[in-house]
């Protein structure tokens, strides 16, 4: 068998893998990304809208990983009222397949090595330390690869954490179910991204419209996994788009899941770390899973590359990663997660009524505190809830 | 037992991110279910976001 050594082994060739790889690789250590398939960026299983201030910090918007720029966000009530906010290059309709592979590119460039067609299958261990991964090249070939420090970065699938005893499995509640299409010859207008709410069309999460130019857009459902065994997400999209665009053709269609649950308590270990879906740093109100991919690969790739400097790859060294994951994002994720849970006990009447309230109130004044504080007019039950949201 | 729609299948991954006891087997053109290890909780069936997996009764 063939037996390989690196510094460090990425597993998941997505934003998550790819800017740990850049990052552990510029500070100075050797970096293999495998990827189990055979291209980078394929499929795309992505709405593919990112905000911009956070895109902004480790690439500049422009060329071909845009589709199209957004200004406005709109987010619209199951009898339709929709409530605007708009912020010059507030956020991008992104070309995925593009985009994940101008990431693999930069951390080639930074050092790294990418490999397809790769498929992990399990972990080596030398004593109570991950020491590296065993994988099928090109589905025939079985290796071994041995590593100082393995970064899962594996996406929702999440297996390669679990073969080191995390817990990454994704409670049913919060694990939402999607299904989008890329159609095209639709009215969209160009710049604003939708977001329907309705617990009729979408019940625990919402339909998207973004719209990538050229009358065309993505348009996606996702739905708690609370409520997909009586109707399935592509059930509840096809409803959507014979009502809402009868005469639209349909490019492509996508599916996948979202982890959209609080960081697990826990993201490294001795000679590994979590990276990305699989360690559920997904915005859990939003889904939006990319950038915070990204930032978890910039913070644990430096961490990592200093750990493995200094000799001591020890999960109490590479735990600087958990602490600085929470003080950045993860615990505006907590926030992010009490209010997810507090909207998805709003019923359709109550989410209408603060939309209502919410046209009414000035743009500037939309601020998150005020969504909330309206909406809690009509769920007065709640406001206890919302205190703990914003105190506690 | 858990059947599945071979055809139909994405390779998405959402089914593995949900089974409590990790035995669906998947790559970018194949699924599996390890059926030793399954405890039938049917949270594949439920998530899976265009209807692959299926009950199938045991005789
Ligand atoms: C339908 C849908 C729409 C979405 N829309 C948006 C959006 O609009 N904006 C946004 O920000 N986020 C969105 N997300 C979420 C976003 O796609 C993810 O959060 C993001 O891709 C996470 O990046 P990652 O690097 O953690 O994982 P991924 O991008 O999933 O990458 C994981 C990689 O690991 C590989 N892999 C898995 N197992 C193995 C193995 N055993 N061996 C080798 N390789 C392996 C996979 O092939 C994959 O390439 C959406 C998700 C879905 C499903
Ligand atoms: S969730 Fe469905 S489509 Fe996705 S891998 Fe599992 S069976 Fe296939
Ligand atoms: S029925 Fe449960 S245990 Fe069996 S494969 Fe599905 S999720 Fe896993």
């Amino acid at each position: 068998m063939t037996q390989e050594k690196y510094d460090v082994v990425v597993v998941g060739g997505g934003p998550g893998g790819s800017m740990a790889a850049k990052f552990a690789a510029e500070n100075g250590v050797r970096v293999l990304v495998l990827e189990k398939d055979r291209e980078i960026g394929i499929p795309v299983r992505c709405g593919e809208a990112v905000g911009g201030a956070g895109l902004r910090e480790f690439m500049e918007p422009k060329g071909a990983i845009i589709s199209s720029p957004i200004d406005s966000f709109r987010l619209i009530s199951p009898s339709g009222i929709a409530v605007h906010s708009s912020a010059e290059g507030a956020g991008y309709v992104l070309n995925r397949k593009v985009f994940d592979q101008e990431l693999a590119i930069l951390a080639s460039n930074a050092g790294a090595k990418i490999q397809t067609r790769s498929y992990v299958t399990g972990l080596l261990f030398d004593g109570d330390y991950v020491c590296g991964v065993k994988y099928r090249f090109q589905n025939q070939e079985d290796r071994e690869v041995r590593a100082k420090v393995v970064v899962a970065a594996d996406g929702v699938e999440a297996r390669v954490g679990r073969f080191a005893g995390f817990k990454t499995v994704t409670k049913m509640k919060d694990m939402e179910t999607c299904y989008q299409v890329h159609l095209a010859n639709i009215d969209v207008e160009d710049g604003v991204c939708d977001f329907l709410l309705s617990n009729k069309k979408a019940p625990g999460g919402y339909i998207w419209v973004f719209p990538k130019g050229n009358r065309q857009a993505n348009v996606g459902i996702g739905i708690s996994g609370k409520f997909s065994a009586e109707k399935s997400p592509k059930k509840y999209l096809d409803e959507y788009i014979a009502e809402r665009f009868p005469n639209a053709s349909e490019i492509n269609s996508t599916l996948g899941g979202v982890p959209c649950d609080k960081t697990l308590s826990e993201i490294s270990g001795n000679g590994i770390v979590l990276v990305g879906d699989t360690a559920h740093q997904v915005n859990p109100m939003t889904g939006g899973g990319i950038v915070n991919a990204m930032k978890a690969g910039r913070i644990s790739g430096k961490i990592i590359a200093t750990a493995i400097k200094e000799g001591n790859v020890s999960k109490k060294r590479l735990s600087e990663y958990d602490r600085e994951w929470e003080k950045t994002v993860g615990k505006i994720n907590e926030r992010f997660y009490k209010i997810k849970e507090f909207t998805m006990k709003l019923t359709d009447v109550q989410l209408d009524k603060t939309a209502e309230l919410l046209v009414e109130m000035p743009p500037e004044k939309r601020t998150l505190f005020n969504v909330f504080k309206t909406a809690v007019r009509y769920q007065p039950a709640l406001i206890w809830e919302v205190t703990k949201i914003f105190f506690g | 037992m858990i059947g599945i729609k071979q055809e139909k299948c994405d390779y998405c991954g959402t089914c593995v991110g949900v089974c409590p006891v990790d035995c669906i087997e998947l790559s970018d053109s194949f699924i599996q279910i390890v059926h030793k290890i399954c405890i039938d909780c049917d949270l594949c069936i439920k998530i899976c976001p265009i209807e692959v997996l299926y009950k199938v009764e045991k005789n």
